[in-house]
């Protein structure tokens, strides 16, 4: 078991034809059961043509027709990611993950708005994307690293991630399932739907989550595990030293109005019961203890 | 991205949101002229800075005659005002408004934020307008009101009034104000702001309501589409080495400590400013080079890293995913030649590729201390800034 994809998913790449799309459809075929799962890509206008052995398509739905694709992964330019969201939110993929960094705020409300009634799962924008390990990799983190085994990830930043997964993996800690949900204030999955998704994986026995400076996901998802979380998780947050009212990077990363203080998360994190560090070198040997 | 004063009342006159009469002045004399365009015998002289707080530093004053308006334009323009958002070494005014005077019989606050638990935009108004939003938001939350905007409809009326009964203006007011409401939205929403602020909004003795300040971020990423609001941009007020940075495609704040930090990856950047502090150092900055650092992009951080005075030293935080760590490691090999470093140098390099990196800074002839994991690059780097070799 896992977490929202397997070697089951059937995946088709928008924005194939691009450079980005076809670079990392690559090595994502390359990964494990890649070449079974990557079954399909879309470039409007761009139909009949095939990229690393990958029929492409005009449309999402055409190619969930032809390949019965369940899960959308999207490398197309900013501008016209969110379209890109609502063309496979319409073609009822399961999972949408959106790699794409930079999409207007208001392309996303507009997005979220229309998905009110879907039951399409999204990750991202702005995220590495999903991977489980020795199965599928969706995305652009390096697959190497990862291990498969008993620890579910979730983090806000890329390459935190692979810093988090690699300290795992050296310790001999694999993973279930790692997904970057992104640093982007209006988006996807927030770490709370992932830790759920987590704590009702039997295969899943520790969860890491790594947050950032910025809005109040963190907290929420603090306030769940407290009442709910059958499992250990640790976590570590970015951002102690970030000045208020700088934006470190990533969109949602800014502490505004007070609110989104590193201290705040953390006080909120240790008040559920989650081990945190301060630590960011530390957080694959706190993940170890809590196991025990 | 942020704007002036006067460039949000243009925006609020293009949406149709009440404001105060007003002229832009680049010099005392223009202030001076911008009395006979006003007219009346009230005006008021305001610092056109990006921070906020400019009231309580002596930015905004009231004059009533042409020659009081002299003095206090001479005495704000050039002057380096200081405000809770710039810093100790304050902010040189370049740019000053001058507006008539307004009868204010109360004030009120009016914010638009983008709101990440709802996924839309939220309008808040408060009755204690003219002070510290922030501290009446931490002490006294019941006297914020908010309004969650269904983005296809945007504000409605009924919202508007809603709100504008809820801050308790006169009933003569109530319809002004949510028109004024409602394009304030507009404005918000046509230009994609992610932020906008009016503290004060103000009731004027003839039961006016009037926007007396305008404040306005802009979402980054939409601005390819926002020709007009791109244009506003005022360099000036920009830290001049995040403007350099952004030419290369790099991410770089300017902080206070002595430790320059050049790292791939917003969350990893941030995490190892955290971890310097930890091991008892300050970042002299946050610098994320994205997720393809050329040596092109490594050299210009060093040479913006360079810049500060501060600076005892710097620590390159890689974890190399699609980015192999042989390129990085040529990258930073040819960008240190390049800039004569003065400072020690702190690698540490991991992941893709990650023997063939350190192969490469070990046999350069580039002066490196190499690290493996974080833990002990933060201490090395540490110590180096420290003298302690």
């Amino acid at each position: 078991m896992s977490i929202l994809i397997d070697k089951n998913s059937r995946i088709v790449t928008q924005g194939i034809t691009g450079n980005t799309g076809a670079f990392h459809t690559k090595n994502c075929l390359e990964y494990a059961f890649g070449r079974d799962c990557f079954v399909a890509g879309v470039t409007p206008g761009k139909g009949g043509q095939q990229v690393e052995g990958v029929p492409v398509f005009n449309s999402v739905a055409e190619a969930k027709q032809e390949t019965g694709v369940n899960v959308s992964v999207i490398y197309v330019p900013p501008p016209f990611a969110a379209a890109a969201i609502d063309e496979a939110i319409e073609a009822e993929m399961d999972v949408v993950i959106c790699i794409t960094e930079g999409v207007p705020v208001k392309d996303m409300i507009l997005t979220r708005y229309k998905m009110q009634t879907s039951k399409t799962i999204l990750v991202g924008p702005n995220c590495p994307g999903v991977i489980t390990p020795d199965e599928i990799k969706i995305g652009i983190m390096p697959g190497y690293i990862h291990k498969k085994g008993p620890i579910g990830v979730v983090s806000r930043s890329g390459t935190l991630t692979y810093e988090v997964v690699d300290q795992l993996t050296k310790l001999g800690l694999g993973q279930s399932s790692c997904v970057g949900i992104g640093g982007d204030p209006v988006n996807g999955l927030k770490h709370l739907d992932v830790v759920k998704m987590f704590n009702d994986d039997p295969e899943t026995e520790g969860v890491v989550m790594c947050g950032e400076i910025g809005g109040t996901d963190e907290e929420e998802c603090a306030a769940w595990i407290k009442d709910n979380m059958k499992k250990p998780v640790v976590g570590f947050i970015a951002g102690v030293t970030a000045p208020p009212g700088k934006r470190m990077g990533h969109a949602g990363a800014i502490i505004a109005g007070g609110k989104g203080t590193a201290s705040e998360k953390i006080a909120a994190l240790e008040y559920a019961g989650v081990g945190v560090t301060k630590n960011p070198a530390d957080i694959g040997v706190l993940m170890k203890k809590a196991l025990g | 991205m942020k704007i002036h004063e006067y460039q949000g009342k243009d925006i609020y006159r293009k949406f149709g949101v009440t404001t105060s009469r007003g002229v832009a002045c680049f010099s005392v004399d223009e202030a001076v002229a911008a009395t006979e365009t006003l007219g009346g015998d009230v005006w008021v002289v305001k610092a056109q800075i990006h921070a906020g707080g400019r009231g309580k530093g002596g930015g905004v004053k009231v004059a009533r005659s042409k020659d009081e308006v002299k003095q206090i334009a001479s005495e704000i323009m050039g002057m380096h005002l200081v405000t809770h958002q710039t810093g100790p070494e304050g902010q040189e005014v370049k740019r000053l408004l001058v507006e008539e005077g307004a009868d204010i019989a109360k004030e009120y606050y009016v914010g638009i934020v983008v709101d990440r638990s709802s996924q839309r935009v939220t309008m808040m108004v408060s009755a204690e307008g003219g002070v510290d939003i922030e501290e009446v938001a931490a002490s006294h939350p019941e006297k914020i009101h908010k309004a969650s905007v269904d983005p296809i409809q945007g504000l409605t009326r009924d919202q508007a009034k809603d709100l504008a009964t809820k801050i308790s203006l006169p009933d003569a007011a109530v319809d002004q104000a949510s028109e004024l409401l409602m394009a304030l939205y507009n404005a918000f929403w046509e230009t994609d702001a992610s932020l906008a602020e009016v503290n004060p909004l103000v009731l004027t003795g003839d039961n006016k309501v009037v926007a007396l300040d305008a404040k306005f971020n802009f979402d980054d990423n939409a601005l390819f589409r926002q020709a007009e609001i791109k244009e506003l941009r005022d360099l000036d007020e920009e830290d001049p080495n995040e403007i350099e940075a952004s030419k290369y495609g790099l991410s770089y704040i300017s902080l206070d400590g002595d430790i320059g930090c050049l790292v791939n990856g917003a969350g990893l950047a941030m995490a190892t400013m955290d971890i310097i502090k930890l091991y008892g150092s300050e970042p002299a900055n946050f610098l994320d080079v994205g997720g393809g650092a050329t040596t092109e992009q490594v050299t210009e951080a060093f040479k913006i890293m360079l810049t500060n005075k501060n600076l005892k030293a710097i620590l390159v935080n890689i974890f190399g995913g699609i980015m192999r760590c042989d390129v990085i490691a040529e990258g930073l090999v040819n960008a240190a030649r390049e800039v004569s470093l003065n400072v020690p140098l702190v690698v540490r390099l991991e992941g893709t590729n990650v023997k063939k990196g350190r192969e490469i800074l070990v046999n350069s002839e580039i002066d490196i201390i190499g690290a493996t994991t974080m833990a002990d690059a933060a201490e090395k780097v540490v110590a180096a800034a420290k003298g302690v070799h």
